[in-house]
């Protein structure tokens, strides 16, 4: 294995240069948005334009689920496939926190609510139609909902309109069960409009409604899973050819009408998506300017890393977006001595902060040192720091061995480390926490797992990670929207936890949580909801359940000849509705 | 040298030919039973379940009724034979699939439908082809013409400038890793120089002759690079061994052309060798050129094997391999035949 231990020494040596070159660069030039610095486009439009023509070029290095709205689970696709397809709302396309608003995309606005937040009501705007002149209709809406119930056939989705809905019994979606009336889920008392009834109150139903499950699906077009195909737009854009695992190209739609879409520019002419191109390559494109975006918006690959950290004219080409993702450390209080809330505690005062975020790349590839369990970006956040791990970040160690003390072990003690076993960044993270918690005595055994199986078989099944003795293992989640549920609910919920595995909850089982989770979610005060949530992630880390690493970022470069270049925060990525070209 | 022996019956060569056949399908079906149970019984041994498995083509949070319905959908509940037997048998008669709003019929030979994206196999592995076999059979001229000629010439000029240069070059050459060679070329004369096309570029040859050699210029000569290594070296090893011959020396001094010695007498008994191997590269270069086609972003059957692969994708994982394995047997059977055709010794044996 000489080729790894020689990338792998490459690597370090990347990091290492990448991190010692963290020179200033210009600061974002708010005067003039149209010179390039390093991270103008994250907060502000960087090169403002409407100029429109041209042939945007996306590429990416795999392929994603599915460019079927209602069969894909992947942020970069839900950016993306605004360009052919209309929910009912959109964050609104802005730099900045103006992304955190929900704006009417198909509807004219934000759902009203009544019968205490168990039904929601929706008004389309008029004259939009599909690719084909058709005009779209609430009935489309509805149908395009019921079809993401059907898990067998679209087996990839988010399942929230199958759980929330007052679906009738026995309901299997329109493919096996056509015939049933979903009335008591959805109403579509005329073409414009649609109502939603659920099975309890829910104060956040307008994210649901902005999920890509809403954009309509002609009836009669609909082919189920090789819908794929030839998705019938209703976007300023419409496929022109679909190669499986090839990529795709999009061309103007001339049945769309800007006068129903106050949301979207639409500057360029065609857009050419490739898959499955190397990804070192898509970084050498993108300098050398045959590529203007790449889709994966993660960032640069680690040899890209130190040439762009490097050259302060590549650096001006860069941005370092956030994602609303944290990396973390579960720990398991199933698994003694960790049942012993200081023994965990010793834990998060002694782990070193800045050795997790080197491993993950440092500040810019990796990200900020995390406290909370909420990102910065998600409303509802409020900074704490519960276990300040001394002025450098590099642990309190004085107060982990008085936490040591307390739990009976102050000379420390033994426990396992779980991480993915073909992740370089988790591995790097638990060899950090190894070497940091041993100064206080606690031994760590490293326990490699394999990836695909990791939430499935071991870490996420109950019986294996409690019976191996896993007292520690990594772990992460990106938001499916902004906001504490969004976030939170599949992460602290107790409930989530199955015993056959699956689930991405590791370790907090704190009922009272449970219960301030049912709260928010019923609630549709949207401030009080937002502040409850805050209070959820503070109670679970006075649990010690959770030793947070760094709010994710990415170092991404901007194509030469963008414009409108901005991170829209509800996906941590470059807008990809609102991007246009210059014009020679 | 004169012939010895009879010459070959048809009915020797028939039942040759009839043998080599039944072998060729034998190791087929041997390839395709042996890779479908690595696929289910490796994670058994991890202490997976059919529903684990499943668990891996749902979406990402799915419920256990969910992957129960997966398992159920994709056969994972049903014995191992009784999955490989249904596989076979799609293949020999096709399979109907429920896509949802209807069922679809997968007509023979059918390759199942991938686990992840539901679409059917053939029609990739169909699709993908020209791709590789572009690739495959214009590195393959360039490797055998330019690796035989320098090796000729090496062995023609043993120790001369020529050779020595020719044989660092080659030394090199089968040294370096196509991924190293493959993104430097791509740096140096797509985005520096801009000589040739960017990665992730292929025109159909249908479409735009030209455009499809250009596109296909850089992949061909980096990877013909790495052959043609090796060959020039097994020519010149073979050349330097012949030319040394009695006969050869016979040949010269009968007073026939430098040029008729070299080719009809020296060379074509080098060849031997260089044909074995030049049958089995370029069939195993159809299967996929995997680490060329990932380099160079090609949309081939290598990429497609290896994205099958790292998605756990088995019907794609099996219909790449059936395709790949039937290239190198076919391949293995003419050059078994060619042999016969190139060394006359082999053909009465």
């Amino acid at each position: 294995m000489r080729k790894r231990l020689v990338t792998a020494a490459a690597i370090g040596a990347v990091l290492a240069l990448g991190l010692s070159a963290c020179q200033s660069a210009p600061s974002p030039d708010t005067e003039n948005p149209v010179t390039p610095a390093f991270d103008a486009a994250n907060g502000q439009i960087f090169n403002p334009s409407d100029a429109k023509g041209g042939t945007m070029k996306f590429a990416i290095s795999e392929d994603w689920d599915s460019v079927d709205p209602g069969d894909t689970y992947y942020g970069l696709s839900w950016n993306l496939l605004r360009l052919y397809g209309r929910s009912l709302l959109m964050f609104k396309p802005a730099p900045g926190a103006a992304s955190q608003e929900l704006v009417g995309d198909l509807a004219e606005g934000p759902g009203t609510p009544s019968d205490g937040g168990r039904t929601w009501t929706y008004t389309l705007r008029e004259g939009v139609k599909f690719e084909d002149g058709t005009p779209v209709t609430s009935a489309d809406v509805k149908y395009a909902v019921l079809r993401t119930v059907d898990k067998e056939v679209l087996v990839n989705g988010p399942t929230y309109f199958g759980d929330f809905l007052n679906l009738p019994e026995g309901y299997q979606g329109p493919y096996k069960t056509p015939d049933m009336n979903t009335d008591s889920a959805i109403e579509t008392p005329d073409d414009r409009t649609i109502v939603f009834h659920l099975k309890q109150p829910f104060g956040g139903f307008d994210y649901f409604a902005w999920l890509p499950a809403t954009v309509p699906v002609p009836k009669d077009k609909d082919t189920g899973v090789r819908y794929k195909e030839h998705v019938v737009s209703t976007g300023p854009y419409m496929f022109e050819s679909y190669e499986e695992g090839k990529g795709f190209v999009l061309v103007r739609n001339p049945h769309w009408d800007p006068a129903t879409d106050p949301n979207r520019p639409a500057l360029p002419d065609r857009y050419e998506i490739t898959l499955g191109v190397e990804a070192n390559d898509i970084d050498n494109q993108i300098i050398a300017g045959t590529l203007h975006v790449d889709l994966a918006g993660t960032g640069v690959q680690p040899a890209t890393m130190s040439r762009v950290l490097t050259d302060p004219e590549l650096k001006a080409q860069a941005d370092n977006p956030s994602a609303p993702r944290l990396w973390y450390t579960s720990i398991n209080p199933k698994v003694a001595p960790l049942d012993n809330i200081e023994c965990r505690k010793a834990i998060l005062y002694a782990a070193d902060r800045t050795g997790y975020q080197a491993a993950y790349g440092g500040e810019f590839a990796g990200g900020d040192i995390a406290t909370t369990l909420l990102p910065p970006q998600i409303p509802g956040y409020q900074h704490f720091d519960l276990y300040p791990a001394g002025p450098d970040n590099k642990g309190d160690l004085e107060k982990a061995r008085e936490a040591l003390a307390k739990c009976g072990h102050p000379d420390g003690f033994a426990t396992k480390m779980a991480y993915r076993s073909d992740r370089p960044k988790e591995q790097a993270t638990a060899e950090s926490l190894q070497q940091s918690l041993a100064r206080v005595g606690i031994q760590l055994t490293l326990v490699p797992l394999p990836t695909g199986d990791y939430f499935s078989l071991y870490a996420g099944r109950p019986s294996y990670r409690d019976s191996n003795g896993l007292g520690l293992m990594t772990n992460g989640w990106q938001a499916d929207w902004n906001d504490g549920f969004g976030f939170l609910s599949q992460i602290v919920d107790s409930r989530t936890i199955r015993e056959s595995g699956g689930s991405s909850n590791l370790s907090v089982y704190i009922p009272e949580v449970d219960a301030m989770i049912d709260q928010a979610v019923a609630e549709t005060d949207k401030a009080k909801r937002e502040q409850l949530w805050g209070q959820i992630d503070r109670r679970v880390m006075e649990e010690a359940v959770i030793l947070p690493g760094v709010y994710s970022k990415a170092l991404t470069l901007r194509g030469k000849g963008l414009t409108n270049v901005f991170i829209n925060e509800a996906y941590g990525q470059y807008d990809y509705m609102m991007l246009g070209l210059e014009q020679p | 040298m004169a012939q010895v022996g009879r010459s070959a019956k048809p009915n020797d060569v028939t039942t040759y030919l009839i043998r080599r056949v039944a072998q060729a399908i034998l190791m087929l079906v041997i390839v395709s039973m042996v890779t479908f149970s690595i696929f289910f019984v490796v994670p058994r041994l991890a202490g997976g379940s059919a529903e684990n498995l499943a668990a891996r083509y749902v979406g990402r949070t799915a419920g256990e009724e969910q992957i129960a319905q997966a398992a159920e959908r994709l056969g994972f509940n049903d014995p191992l034979p009784v999955q490989y037997g249904r596989w076979v048998k799609a293949i020999v008669v096709g399979a109907e699939y429920d896509y949802g709003p209807g069922v679809e019929h997968c007509p023979a030979p059918c390759f199942g439908y991938s686990f992840l994206a539901q679409t059917p196999v053939w029609p990739d592995l169909v699709d993908r082809l020209p791709v590789t076999a572009s690739l495959a059979v214009g590195a393959a001229i360039i490797w055998l013409l330019g690796g035989v000629s320098v090796g000729v010439i090496s062995a023609l000029r043993r120790g001369s400038f020529f050779d020595r240069a020719a044989m660092g070059v080659a030394l090199s050459g089968v040294s370096l890793p196509i991924f190293f060679t493959g993104l430097l070329t791509l740096y140096l004369f797509s985005y520096t120089l801009r000589w040739t096309s960017p990665g992730a570029s292929f025109t159909p040859f249908t479409a735009n002759p030209a455009k499809w050699a250009y596109d296909l210029l850089l992949p061909w000569v980096t990877l013909a690079f790495l052959f043609a290594a090796a060959y020039a070296r097994l020519t010149r090893a073979g050349m330097l061994e012949t030319m040394g011959e009695d006969y050869v020396r016979t040949a010269r001094a009968k007073g026939l052309p430098e040029r008729v010695v070299v080719t009809k007498h020296g060379l074509r008994a080098a060849l031997t060798p260089i044909v074995t191997i030049f049958g089995l590269d370029v069939g195993l270069l159809l299967g996929g050129a995997v680490l060329t086609e990932t380099v160079y972003s090609l949309p081939g059957l290598g990429k497609y094997a290896i994205d099958a692969i790292g998605s756990n994708d088995l019907p794609r994982v099996m219909g790449v391999t059936m395709l790949a394995a039937f290239f190198v047997v076919i391949a293995n059977l003419i050059v078994d035949l060619l042999y016969a055709v190139v060394d006359p010794r082999v053909r009465l044996n």
